[in-house]
């Protein structure tokens, strides 16, 4: 079957690895994981080209976690150009971001948008912005299976050998129920699935140190071997990474273990360096070391079987 | 750049050519002025002008229920349908109100599993979908109980699931109900704007809005505030969730999301909504849910559930107050 050309294949050419990121239940860290993603992609090798795209159109994250908030999109004649979380740190920036949150007016503006306007504005993102050469481009998705989703594997249906998903869930049977519901639909558009990931798995008491299982553990090994799905690890809830995540914008926290050598309106580039100390990032970092050996393997298996 | 279009309210988007006749006119998309709109194709595709056929009957159904509440949350996973249940168990608790709690999150629908009847079907009878009663004074309807198999994904775009929510409004047999609970899913989109079209005759008496205490949540409640505004929603008040957590080991209490920013108390103060009040993080909360079966009723004795009572007691308060005026 000849691939058609369309906008978004000439865009995508040079973009190595697409992984999309989703999960059918909301607020179980699928921004936090793409977050987490794109700066274990970005720490894997030296010159790691990453790109995340925050197709979350009316409740946009990505800006607020990379530390991203308030910045503008510039259009230039070759496209839109994204927000690179690193440009204020040396060398030549590798981390580009693009999200309906940096068109907004005011952070507080709702989108409120029905299907087809959604679809317009993926389309957008993905045949306009000027990403330039990727190795991986992190794609996080709004909760559902719905417009956002089928709009997002349409366009990318001439790129399709090159996709891959990774499915987010937390361990309780109400999210896993969620979390089946998107692997139903992985399989119904033919996505290879790269692994499930247990997010929120326990939390540590900070005063005594006793995990105390906030959200029920274990649901996801389960789901992952019942499913023949590989298991990518579990992250158990890490309130310092929340905390970074959330409050990006503020260096206090990152300022207190005497490495405040950076700049501290560097905030974004300081979010690179603060998220490394973190103890997710070392679980993070061995779940993308297995992703990036797995990663051609899936991507050429898909090529075969769709040949 | 890009104009936040304000097409629910204003028929005329401000990125809209000069002459545009307004995306509701029996014109758009196909005007001269239409030619070269970049949305010209999205007027010209939405066919069903005019007033929804569907409008009458759902005036219909709901003329005999008292209030309607919608539970809304700019972000997922913060606790919309945990909430909805509580509430929905504490009014049911009143063996003198009819409660209904329909569950218009089309893609993921948790409240079967939160009341604890996933296996239960719909029926139908001459006076349309029977809902599922989980006490003889709390009927539930939800795409849940309509797929062959949990496992299933609904993939559906805009217009179907407007279409499954018109039919949840007009050919649910509701019955006289004193309270209507709408559990929404995350977002500002399609399942929003239907529900508060179809229900503008009928009037909605409010919405609360759940959050959680980290800025990220809050980032998109204001989003979730602005939507309400646009559309003249009533917002009842603010519920923070999982607002601190008391380890069951040595009953310290440590914050897992933490209110960087001030949390839902600043926002209340900076929006001038009221603070409902605050539910602490308590893993029980989780199972129960997970079990179906009602917290309050449960663990009466947790603090998250003086919580929950004291908020419910508050919109049954604001609620209470408006049918005597």
């Amino acid at each position: 079957m000849a691939v058609q050309e369309t906008p978004v294949s000439r865009r995508l050419k040079s973009v190595k690895h697409i992984i999309i990121v989703c999960s059918g239940k909301g607020g179980v860290g699928k921004s936090s994981v793409s977050a987490q993603l794109a700066l274990s992609l970005h720490a894997s090798s030296p010159n790691a080209r990453v790109g995340v795209l925050d197709v979350d159109l009316t409740g946009p994250s990505i800006p607020r976690m990379l530390g991203l908030d308030g910045h503008g999109v510039h259009q230039s004649s070759d496209g839109w150009v994204p927000v690179y979380a690193d440009a204020l740190g040396d060398g030549e920036p590798r981390l580009a971001c693009m999200s309906v949150g940096f068109l907004l007016k005011k952070k507080g503006d709702s989108v409120v948008w029905r299907g087809p306007k959604k679809n317009a504005m993926i389309r957008q993102f993905l045949s306009d912005v000027r990403w330039g050469e990727l190795d991986y481009l992190v794609v996080d998705t709004p909760p559902g299976t719905s417009d956002e989703h089928l709009s997002l594997i349409e366009h990318l249906a001439p790129v399709h050998s090159r996709l891959s998903a990774v499915i987010v869930t937390t361990p309780q049977a109400v999210a896993l129920l969620d979390a089946m519901k998107c692997l139903s639909f992985t399989r119904a558009v033919a996505l290879p699935v790269l692994g499930l990931i247990e997010n929120m798995s326990g939390y540590v008491c900070p005063c005594c140190g006793d995990v105390s299982n906030v959200f029920s553990t274990g649901g996801g090994v389960e789901m992952a071997i019942r499913e023949g799905v590989p298991f990518l690890g579990s992250m158990p809830i890490d309130t310092e990474l929340v905390t970074l995540l959330d409050a990006a914008e503020s260096t206090d926290l990152g300022a207190a273990d005497g490495q405040h050598d950076e700049d501290s309106e560097v905030r974004s580039f300081g979010v690179l360096q603060r998220y490394q100390k973190t103890s997710s990032a070392k679980l993070l970092s061995a779940i993308v070391e297995n992703l990036i050996l797995t990663l051609p393997s899936v991507e050429h298996a898909s090529v075969s079987s769709s040949a | 750049m890009l104009a936040v279009q304000r097409s629910a309210v204003v028929s005329v988007p401000s990125n809209a050519p000069e002459h545009c006749p307004g995306t509701e006119s029996e014109l758009a998309g196909k005007a001269d002025a239409c030619n070269g709109c970049a949305n010209q194709d999205i007027c010209a595709s939405n066919t069903p002008k005019g007033p929804d056929p569907a409008l009458p009957f759902i005036r219909d159904r709901m003329a005999v229920v008292k209030h309607k509440i919608l539970v809304l949350s700019g972000k997922g996973g913060v606790g919309k349908s945990t909430f909805t249940a509580q509430l929905g168990w504490a009014f049911a608790a009143d063996e003198q109100l009819q409660t209904g709690v329909m569950d218009v999150d089309i893609c993921g629908p948790s409240i079967p599993t939160i009341f604890g009847v996933a296996s239960e079907q719909v029926h139908s009878s001459s006076s349309g979908w029977s809902p599922v009663y989980v006490q003889d004074n709390l009927g539930i309807m939800s795409v849940g109980f309509m797929l062959p198999s949990s496992r299933d994904a609904v993939m559906w775009r805009g217009p179907k699931k407007n279409g499954l929510i018109a039919q949840f409004l007009k050919d649910v047999d509701w019955g006289d109900l004193d309270y209507l609970v709408i559990d929404t899913p995350p977002g500002t989109s399609d399942e929003h704007l239907s529900v508060v079209q179809y229900l503008k005759e009928s009037g909605i008496d409010g919405a609360v809005l759940v959050t959680t205490p980290q800025e990220v949540s809050l980032q998109d409640v204001r989003r979730e505030i602005d939507f309400c505004r646009k559309m003249g929603i009533r917002v009842l008040g603010l519920v923070e969730n999982m607002s601190g957590f008391v380890c069951p080991g040595c009953k310290t209490e440590s914050q897992i999301f933490r209110p960087t920013t001030g949390g839902a108390e600043r926002l209340a103060k900076e929006t001038g909504i009221q603070l409902l009040g605050k539910v602490p993080l308590d893993p029980r909360i989780g199972k129960s849910a997970d079990y179906g079966v009602s917290f309050l009723d449960e663990y009466p004795d947790s603090p998250a559930s003086d919580a929950y009572l004291d908020i419910i007691d508050k919109i049954k308060k604001i609620l209470g107050g408006e049918s005597a005026l």
